[in-house]
């Protein structure tokens, strides 16, 4: 059975049709990445499936439909966003962060070894811990926002675009911590607009496109497709 | 005898200053008395501020929310007290049943400001919160027809002073051979609540609701990312700071014996804001540093500055009142220019301003 299974999902900004009705599923253990180009819609999927955004259509995550639950209870429950431009407390420091995103839990000895297990994960942020978030650079705030996002022990990790506005030295980085949470075994739901990246990490792929998903795939397959290649990996 | 350690030492140091604290406070009121019992009055009303200073600083400092109308709660929670405690309706609740009222009323008050408000930040919340305190005393003004709920501008007077047993606080009374006036009775009083008030802030600051706020105030879609239900945390801001302006308007209440809406202007929601800001938002031992300095200042001008001017110049040349508020001006933009962040930044402050990128 599949952790998530996305039917018909539409959502509308303003009078805006953003997400036009979509199907999609990711079956535990998976990386499924959605990739399109930008005003595509990927990110409001992401929103919506995170109750950032007002949504219509079913979304059942562990066989339960979630979208009638409040966004702060989703975390309870094992689903994490970590939202577009990273969104870390910029104030606060690395590891008071990394604290907030153990907010909904009170089980304090097993945050204290989630904490040690991100900061083997993120040898960075354990150098930085003591720094405030907001003196970090891009990358190392992206790393952040995951860590944070992995201190509320989610078995589902919806991430927004995790290379925008990184160099891509970093985003090479960002990425390999990706694959090596996905290798812990986390289910992971990315959104991203470098396709290559993102087809080179996801088992499967769905390409989306003003609103509706357009072509699904296994990754590999989607790399060689021509399509694909033409829209998104800039020919060859 | 052994030598204590340096941490001992320290230790023992940290007491012996709050003792001696702790004896100033108490001894502090007849030594002002000494002065002119006036100043009793003045620092009782200091007192006053800090409460409002301390509410105000948990919707602002910590949640991050800007109210201009927060003088609104002080009047709600002041007329609740005199319309449960005097000859208007024949009320003559005791003081130890309105406080807890005109707390939950206030609350209830903060909750009806904070639900409609949700969504704003910034410059619309503060617009929002100036129209809602207006709103608050333009009612007060007009609530005396056809029912005549708070007189309208001539305010309610004879309010019941408050009565704990057998001591009534509106009366002198000796005791022990010192002279214990209405004023050093609420002295009292109003320092007893004030422990309270800084010890709840204190443990409020380090809760769990604390650091929430703290994420709000940092970033409103990552708190809710991490669980946070933004919602009710940002309610409970709005009504944990009203209720503090409630509890200290009941007070100002039972202290003058006397209110009418000209007591809850906008300027009175932009001094406790100033105060805040002042001392440092944020950080508790600022905010009252901020409170106490904007309440004494002016009074110690109010009482200098003519004497001053007609020993200088041998006659008055400007006003005690247009001196005050020119030398509030200038204070409030020489420490924009020189500390920012207030006299006492907050921890998160004081980072923001050291912090190399």
């Amino acid at each position: 059975m599949s952790m998530l299974q996305v039917q018909g999902l539409k959502v509308a900004y303003g009078g805006i049709q953003a997400v036009k009705g979509i199907d999609f599923e990711v079956a535990a253990g998976e990386v499924v990445c959605l990739i399109g180009a930008n005003g595509a819609g990927k990110s409001t999927t992401l929103k919506a499936l995170a109750r950032m955004v007002p949504a219509q259509g079913s979304v059942r995550y562990d066989g339960h439909d979630i979208l009638h639950l409040p966004p702060h209870a989703l975390v309870g429950r094992g689903l994490a966003l970590v939202p577009e431009g990273r969104g870390v407390f910029g104030r606060l420091t690395v590891a008071e962060n990394l604290r907030m995103g153990a907010y909904t839990r009170r089980d304090t000895p097993e945050i204290a070894r989630d904490l040690e297990s991100v900061f083997e994960l993120l040898p960075r942020l354990r150098e930085r811990q003591r720094q405030t978030a907001g003196t970090l650079s891009g990358g190392e705030q992206q790393m952040l926002a995951i860590g944070r996002a992995l201190m509320g022990r989610p078995r589902l990790l919806l991430l927004d675009e995790p290379s925008m506005g990184l160099a891509p030295i970093m985003v090479q980085k960002v990425f390999e911590v990706i694959r090596s949470v996905s290798q812990q075994g986390m289910t992971i739901l990315l959104v991203e607009q470098n396709a290559r990246l993102a087809l080179a990490i996801a088992s499967r792929g769905y390409v989306m496109e003003s609103g509706t998903i357009t072509l699904t795939d296994a990754a590999a397959t989607l790399l060689d497709d021509p399509r694909v290649r033409e829209a998104y990996l800039g020919g060859e | 005898m052994v030598a204590s350690s340096p941490g001992n030492n320290s230790a023992v140091l940290r007491w012996a200053g709050l003792v001696l604290v702790g004896l100033t406070l108490l001894a502090l009121p007849f030594a002002l008395a000494g002065v002119g019992t006036a100043w009793v009055r003045i620092t009782n009303l200091a007192i006053l501020f800090i409460f409002l200073s301390l509410g105000l600083n948990i919707v602002v400092g910590y949640a991050g929310l800007l109210d201009l109308g927060y003088i609104a709660f002080y009047a709600v929670g002041a007329y609740a007290y005199a319309l449960l405690a005097s000859p208007h309706f024949g009320l003559h609740l005791p003081f130890w049943a309105i406080l807890p009222i005109g707390a939950a009323v206030a609350c209830l008050f903060g909750v009806l400001l904070g639900a409609p408000t949700l969504k704003l930040r910034g410059d619309y919340l503060a617009i929002v919160t100036l129209g809602f305190g207006e709103i608050i005393r333009i009612f007060l003004n007009n609530l005396s027809s056809p029912f005549n709920i708070t007189a309208g501008p001539q305010g309610i007077t004879l309010i019941d002073p408050v009565r704990v047993g057998a001591i009534t606080f509106g009366r002198t009374d000796i005791f022990v051979g010192l002279v214990f006036s209405g004023p050093v009775k609420y002295y009292y009083l109003l320092l007893l609540l004030l422990l309270a008030v800084i010890v709840i802030n204190i443990r409020l600051q380090h809760s769990r609701i604390g650091r929430a706020w703290e994420a709000i105030r940092e970033d409103e879609i990552a708190a809710r990312a991490c669980g946070i239900n933004t919602r009710n945390i940002k309610l409970l801001a709005f009504a944990m700071g009203a209720s503090f302006g409630g509890v200290a308007g009941g007070m100002f209440s039972a202290i003058q014996g006397f209110i009418s809406p000209e007591s809850f202007v906008l300027v009175e929601s932009i001094m406790v804001l100033s105060m805040v800001v002042l001392g440092g938002m944020g950080n508790i031992w600022g905010v009252i540093a901020g409170a106490l300095l904007l309440s004494f200042v002016p009074e110690i001008l109010r009482y200098t500055v003519e004497p001053v001017q007609r020993a200088v110049f041998g006659r008055m040349l400007v006003e005690p009142e247009v001196i005050r508020m020119l030398l509030f001006g200038l204070a409030l933009v020489l420490m924009m220019r020189f500390r920012p962040a207030g006299l006492f930044p907050s921890r998160l402050r004081r980072r923001e301003l050291t912090q190399e990128t």
